[in-house]
């Protein structure tokens, strides 16, 4: 899933002050899970911003909204009514979802109300962590499933480097080690082998170096 | 001869050999390198000029190299992975030998986050293992890393590459470093060693692994001046081994040159122990921001004057 926080309350209401009526747009996917963007924090937000506004002495009308995923069409494209009476769109969707807004809603202004940060999972209850870069070449069949693209500070291939100490990263003392859990994963496995190999320079184009990615699924296609 | 350098000239005698690290200023003097260089002249085989160390903005470790060859003093240059991709590595090791660079150190680089740009992006396209590699196949196949030939005048450098024996997972460490020997490393620099103990049983599985007939193994020594130094490596930087007693030991002597002179008769100790170890060709000195000791210690050590190959 993808893991958004928001952004912090002043910056948000610095982004509106010009405007007196917004809609605050969630989102039921990903941000709904990670708590960040759905039904639920749309309501919370959304007290927030009035208050705020309140003391301010300048009012601010909100229409609020959960659509199912504001990264797909058919579900923004319902909103249209509702946006000819606002100012502008803050979204608390991910980067993808304000961005679909936009595009489908040329004609308002769609601000983001979270920071995007990657892709993850919760390794326990309201703690999310990074695992998918989403370089477009995936490593993880001898890697033991432990992403080092991902989870190594310097994206090693032939790992680790000399900081690992103790099953952690010297980057940051509460990060594990991936190349300690790639090691420690094979050895389990008895898969140690593979990590005799040296591994090749990666072919960074299927990453994001090569611009904007697309990817079409042909037998789906009309 | 690979490259023709003292340094794989004197290790290839089975001349016990010796580098010492020469790091460049944060400024854009060449003075400061012509000062430290003096202290390496004559003194050791090579002297390591570091590259943007601790991800601090210093001279570039080629000028630097370049300014100490017109003293004459042979460098190793150090090349990280962290702030170029293989495009600009590639034309640095080209740079680098047509300016007369012979030997060429091989790192990932500290992480930026230990330096004073933490905010900057960084590269890491290859790693160091890619890089070792990429120079070999550049000096020994004649290619780029694409495939593309390098008609003439391939770059002939030594390859280095480090080895941290101190740092985790400590049985794959030896592993690791067999897989930098396949890459085309031709020796190797370790991590500070205050930790003799671990160094050994770390050097008895290379030896184990027959990794010192194919690679020449220099031991990283780094004299201290402070109880207060070795405290912060212990606690400070990942992937140290430093002994309790090393740090009672210069605690105990109160007086700052006493304190000194303790720190240079525990390398001197520490020389003379890495020296037994089986498989050990050569100390690396790195004397963080007390280079003027280098040839205080090799001369006490026995290690002047310097063997003519």
């Amino acid at each position: 899933m993808i893991v958004a926080d928001r952004k912090p309350i002043e910056e948000i209401l610095n982004s509106i002050k010009e405007y007196d009526k917004i809609m605050l747009a969630g989102c039921g996917g990903c941000v709904t899970i990670c708590f960040s963007g759905g039904a639920k924090a749309v309501e919370l937000l959304a007290s927030q911003i009035k208050m705020a506004r309140k003391k301010q002495g300048r009012a601010i009308e909100i229409i609020e909204c959960t659509p199912e995923r504001q990264c797909e069409y058919e579900f923004i494209d319902q909103l249209k009514d509702d946006l000819k009476s606002v100012d502008a769109v803050l979204s608390i969707a991910c980067g993808v979802g304000v961005q679909a807004m936009s595009e489908r809603h040329p004609d308002t202004i769609t601000i983001p109300g979270l920071n995007t940060k990657f892709m993850g999972y919760p390794i326990e209850h309201a703690l999310w962590d990074e695992r998918c870069a989403g370089c477009g070449d995936c490593v993880l069949e001898w890697t033991g499933g432990v992403c080092p693209i991902a989870r190594c500070a310097k994206k090693l291939l032939n790992g680790p480097c000399g900081g690992s100490a103790n099953g952690k990263c010297e980057v940051d003392k509460d990060v594990d080690c991936a190349w300690q859990l790639i090691y420690d994963r094979l050895k389990k496995l008895g898969r140690l082998d593979n990590l005799k190999q040296v591994r090749q320079p990666k072919d960074w184009r299927t990453s994001t170096n090569a611009g904007q990615r697309k990817t079409k699924f042909e037998e789906a296609m009309l | 001869m690979k490259s023709g350098s003292r340094l794989e000239k004197v290790l290839t005698a089975g001349e016990f050999a010796v580098t010492a690290e020469l790091g460049p200023p944060q400024n854009a003097d060449p003075e400061a390198i012509k000062k430290k260089a003096q202290y390496c002249l004559g003194n050791v085989e090579g002297a390591n000029i570091t590259d943007n160390q601790t991800a601090i903005v210093r001279m570039s470790s080629i000028a630097a190299a370049a300014i100490a060859l017109s003293c004459g003093v042979e460098p190793v240059v150090q090349m990280v992975c962290r702030d170029r991709n293989r495009i600009a590595m590639q034309s640095d090791i080209l740079g680098a030998a047509a300016l007369g660079v012979k030997n060429l150190l091989c790192l990932s680089g500290d992480h930026q986050k230990f330096g004073n740009h933490p905010q900057a992006a960084n590269v890491f396209d290859i790693d160091s293992v890619q890089l070792i590699a990429m120079v070999k196949r550049m000096r020994d196949d004649k290619q780029f890393l694409s495939g593309d030939e390098i008609k003439e005048h391939e770059p002939r450098l030594f390859i280095g590459a480090v080895e941290n024996p101190f740092a985790d997972p400590f049985e794959y460490r030896v592993l690791r470093l067999g897989k930098k020997v396949e890459a085309g490393a031709d020796f190797i620099q370790t991590q500070c060693v205050f930790d003799v103990e671990k160094f050994a049983r770390w050097m008895d599985m290379v030896v184990a692994e027959g990794l010192h007939e194919k690679v020449y193994i220099m031991a990283g020594l780094t004299p201290v001046r402070s109880h207060k130094a070795l405290e912060y490596m212990k606690t400070e930087v990942a992937g140290m081994s430093i002994p309790d007693e090393l740090i009672k030991r210069m605690q105990a002597v109160e007086d700052k040159e006493a304190k000194k002179e303790e720190g240079i008769k525990i390398c001197l100790e520490m020389i003379e122990q890495v020296r037994k170890i089986k498989g050990v060709a050569g100390i690396h000195l790195m004397p963080i921001g007390w280079e003027s000791i280098t040839p205080v210690i090799l001369e006490r050590a026995g290690l002047l004057p310097r063997p003519e190959v």
